[in-house]
């Protein structure tokens, strides 16, 4: 008969974190007791995932205490934190795709009889009973790889209960999850927390965390703003901290001429990824493509550019189809990507920024079919004084940029082969708070020059802001399009999380 | 209810026969049974002089051993182009020491053989380990490396059969029950990797490492010490090909094991070992090996002149990869359409 006064299983104070000049969380508190359940919620970034990585050992804080079962405690492997009674279950499944599920429940931990030898039987036989206790049937021999999200997620949670852990750490674990399976999920984790276990569960459906969570912890930007027994709060007042900021102002959107439309996609579909995708995006406008990591939003920019295959639909660009599913053809008809990871998809970035920006007009700019570094420089100049791309010169290697001037000089490369269509995929990640508004005042100012731009963003306060019309993906299909003076905060999040209607 | 647990047993037993039957090793095995048979219908003393049985089991046993140690390598995502030079120093270190000391005993020489090429494995393995650099690059600098050491030391210099005792050369030869005693080593080694590699936390964590390095550090598990050991293994491994071509051939110059690295990789890629590490098995790079020198040793024989032996040896590597390949998309087209059906 624990009451919830005793002391936390699991406590953290003052904890901060930070990469390089980047706060990734700000004297954030966390205490965790048994027979409970403990809801954090936040946007993108707000710092939840660094919270679950300090504690799951993964990454070290720089400042703060963390106890752990009263005493304090310092992980510096997952296997120290592990072995003292605390399993995450992250946003991503992590399985071994080649290993069998069994397998996967017990690496680096099997029961092991003479001369180190596994004893498989009894492994497999436990699968078998915690799969029954779970309510779910996997065969435990098949392996890790093509299993859906849900299974994946099935196998972290048997993995953790078979760890017998104090502390449960469930990162988005309904993420992925149909309802029959979340009801499945909650079963579990009620009984666990009947058994005297502390859970820590990170949702974006609010539903959920207010049918599972006994407590809410809210956390805004890296920083911890209140904790609250649910029964003492409100949705509406958990949004309102969560968004804590008045969001027309800060990304102010000008008004343009909307003219003809320039990007139509029809019923866009690929088995498995995402499913009958239809909507036109106008000259002049900024369309948002909201929902949760993982709905298949970039999935559809990358194959409106010919990148990913798609099985069937059409993409048309200013009326005209498009003739073939290349990156080349659909650069020819006017679009443009501004991929998400822009060091890897977006960037050469061991190459000069001159060279970045030229990377889309190349082939105008040669004669003789060789490039001069003068006509490189001259074209990229234009475009580096346009978007101010602070660096002190044009043969800086990229590299070398802050992630704001990084964004420009991609942004520059794309508006250099001047462009009809602007796909841009989290315009402003990983970009700091000053100029992700100089970001947002450059699409804007596009927009107005005529473009048609989509963007994909997670972060709620950008996609209200800045969006003629919010789009909404959950799990690979379009769930609502909602215009600019009807959309908040509550009916996207609502869009993203819910099935319109779930079929049995 | 004991109804339906006979049936699950029985279909466990059926798809457990199935996935022997289906199994890359058993496909190479049966490839390898192909070549031997046809050979043997050309020419039948390929199989049935006491030479040709001999030299089927003999002349790939080396080769085996090392792609044993590369197969382990390999599994965990890495790969090490140096261990044909580690067969070279193996092998001189071997024939120098019987040379300087003549009554060397013969088993303390293996021992000497496998530390000095752990030895060796240890320095790529430390490397790669603490210095996160790519294997490929440390090993194919090691390559250069060991080797120029033995030409330095070797010179023109060059160790004979005279120079090593008896009952060191007639390993190389003897026979137990017909069986060569090398090929008796690399089996012996061969089932106590395999046991190892499918049967021990170790074994597992390295498959673990090799399918996906991220959720390795997640699990906890110690990827730095397994890299290191995987290296220590493959070394070892190299170093004992050294002492048994030493027993083998009897004559030892500065280009022993040249081109035994690609020999090894394309041994393990062929027996299904995945380049991109996690998955396969040791016994496939064993099968692998002999059927890549069998190959060699048939061609000539089935009127298939010389110079097409490293043709025909890329096409086994690049269908061998294809194959691969081809399954696996199948497969995940598969389970796709499955998930949506559901």
């Amino acid at each position: 008969m624990q009451s919830n006064d005793a002391t936390p299983v699991l406590e953290l104070k003052g904890v901060s974190k930070s990469f390089g000049a980047v706060v990734a969380l700000r004297n954030a508190d966390l205490a965790l007791r048994a027979h409970s359940i403990h809801a954090v919620v936040g946007e993108n970034g707000a710092g939840k995932s660094t919270l679950v990585k300090i504690m799951a050992g993964l990454y070290q804080r720089d400042t703060g205490t963390f106890q752990f079962d009263g005493k304090a405690v310092d992980f510096r492997t997952t296997a120290e934190a592990k072995s003292a009674g605390i399993a995450v279950i992250y946003q991503e499944p992590t399985l071994f795709p080649d290993l069998s599920v069994t397998e996967n429940v017990f690496m680096g931990r099997q029961p092991t009889g003479r001369f180190g030898r596994i004893d498989k039987a009894a492994m497999r036989a436990e699968v078998l009973q915690l799969m029954e206790r779970l309510g779910v049937r996997i065969d435990p021999d098949r392996p890790a790889e093509g299993l859906s999200i849900a299974d994946q997620q099935i196998i972290e949670i048997a993995k953790a209960i078979s760890l017998d852990a104090r502390a449960l750490i469930m990162d988005e674990p309904t993420a992925a999850l149909s309802g029959v399976e979340v009801d499945r999920l909650f079963a579990v984790a009620r009984s666990l927390r009947d058994e005297g276990r502390a859970l820590m569960f990170i949702s974006h459906r609010f539903d959920e965390v207010f049918a599972l969570c006994d407590t809410v912890t809210v956390m805004r930007d890296g920083t911890y703003i209140s904790t609250d027994a649910i029964v003492d709060t409100s949705v509406a007042e958990i949004v309102r901290r969560m968004v804590g900021r008045d969001v027309k102002e800060l990304f102010p959107k000008q008004v343009a001429e909307v003219g003809r439309p320039l990007l139509e996609v029809t019923n866009l579909t690929q088995p498995g990824v995402f499913h009958d995708i239809s909507f036109t995006v106008r000259s002049g406008e900024i369309v948002a493509l909201a929902g949760l990591v993982g709905a298949g939003r970039s999935e559809v920019a990358r194959a409106i550019f010919g990148v990913d295959p798609y099985a069937s639909g059409t993409v048309s660009v200013d009326s005209k189809l498009l003739a073939g599913r290349s990156p080349s053809i659909a650069m020819k008809a006017g679009v443009a990507l501004v991929p998400e990871d822009r060091r890897k998809q977006g960037l050469v970035v061991d190459a000069t920024v001159a060279s970045n920006i030229t990377d889309a007009i190349r082939d105008t700019l040669t004669r003789f079919g060789l490039v001069t570094v003068r006509r490189e420089n001259t074209e990229a100049q234009i475009w580096a004084r346009k978007l101010e791309v602070k660096t002190a010169a044009l043969d800086s290697v990229v590299g070398t940029l802050s992630g704001g001037n990084q964004q420009k000089v991609v942004l520059a490369k794309w508006l250099a082969a001047n462009p009809k269509v602007l796909i841009i995929d989290e315009p402003t990640r990983g970009i700091d708070v000053g100029t992700k508004s100089e970001v947002h005042r450059m699409m804007s100012e596009l927009a107005g020059l005529g473009l048609a731009i989509l963007m994909i963003s997670s972060e709620l306060p950008e996609v209200l802001g800045m969006a003629d019309r919010v789009l909404v993906m959950r799990e690979g299909h379009l769930t609502a399009t909602i215009d600019r003076v009807d959309a908040t905060a509550e009916n996207v999040m609502f869009a993203a999380t819910h099935a319109s209607e779930e079929v049995a | 209810m004991s109804a339906a647990t006979a049936t699950t047993d029985r279909v466990g037993l059926g798809s457990r026969l199935w996935s022997l039957v289906s199994s890359r090793e058993t496909g190479i095995f049966l490839a390898l049974a192909l070549v031997v048979l046809a050979t043997t219908f050309k020419n039948p003393g390929f199989l049935f002089s006491s030479d040709g049985w001999r030299d089927l089991l003999l002349t790939p046993s080396i080769v085996a051993v090392v792609a044993i140690g590369q197969a382990v390598v390999i599994i965990t995502r890495s790969v090490d182009l140096s261990v044909g030079s580690i067969v070279g120093l193996s092998a001189y270190l071997v024939g120098t020491l019987f040379v300087a000391f003549p009554g060397f005993p013969v088993p303390l020489m293996f021992l000497v053989g496998i530390g000095f090429g752990g030895l060796l494995g240890l320095v790529n393995g430390a490397l790669i380990a603490f210095g996160k650099v790519p294997a490929m690059v440390i090993t194919l600098g090691t390559l250069y490396a060991f080797r120029g050491i033995n030409v330095a030391w070797t010179g023109s210099n060059r160790i004979n059969a005279s120079d090593m005792p008896d009952d060191f050369l007639n390993l190389g030869t003897q026979q137990i029950l017909s069986i060569p005693v090398l090929t008796i080593i690399a089996v012996v080694i061969l089932v106590v990797v395999a046991w190892y590699m499918a049967n021990t936390r170790g074994g597992r964590e390295f498959y673990a490492i090799g399918s996906d390095p991220d959720a390795a550090e997640l699990y906890g598990l110690a990827k730095t010490k397994r890299v290191l050991i995987a290296f220590v293994a493959s070394g070892a491994a190299s170093g004992l090909g050294g002492v048994l071509f030493a027993a083998r051939y009897g004559t030892i110059n500065s280009q022993v094991g040249d081109g035994f690295e690609l020999q090894a990789i394309g041994a393990a890629v062929i027996g299904g070992v995945a380049i991109v590490g996690g998955s396969g098995t040791v016994l496939g790079a064993v099968f692998g090996a002999y059927l890549l020198l069998t190959i060699n040793r048939c061609l000539p024989i089935l009127g298939i002149p010389d110079f097409w032996q490293r043709a025909v040896t890329g096409a086994l590597i690049i269908g061998a990869i294809i194959l691969d390949r081809v399954l696996a998309n199948r497969q995940a087209k598969r389970l796709v359409a499955e998930r949506d059906a559901a």
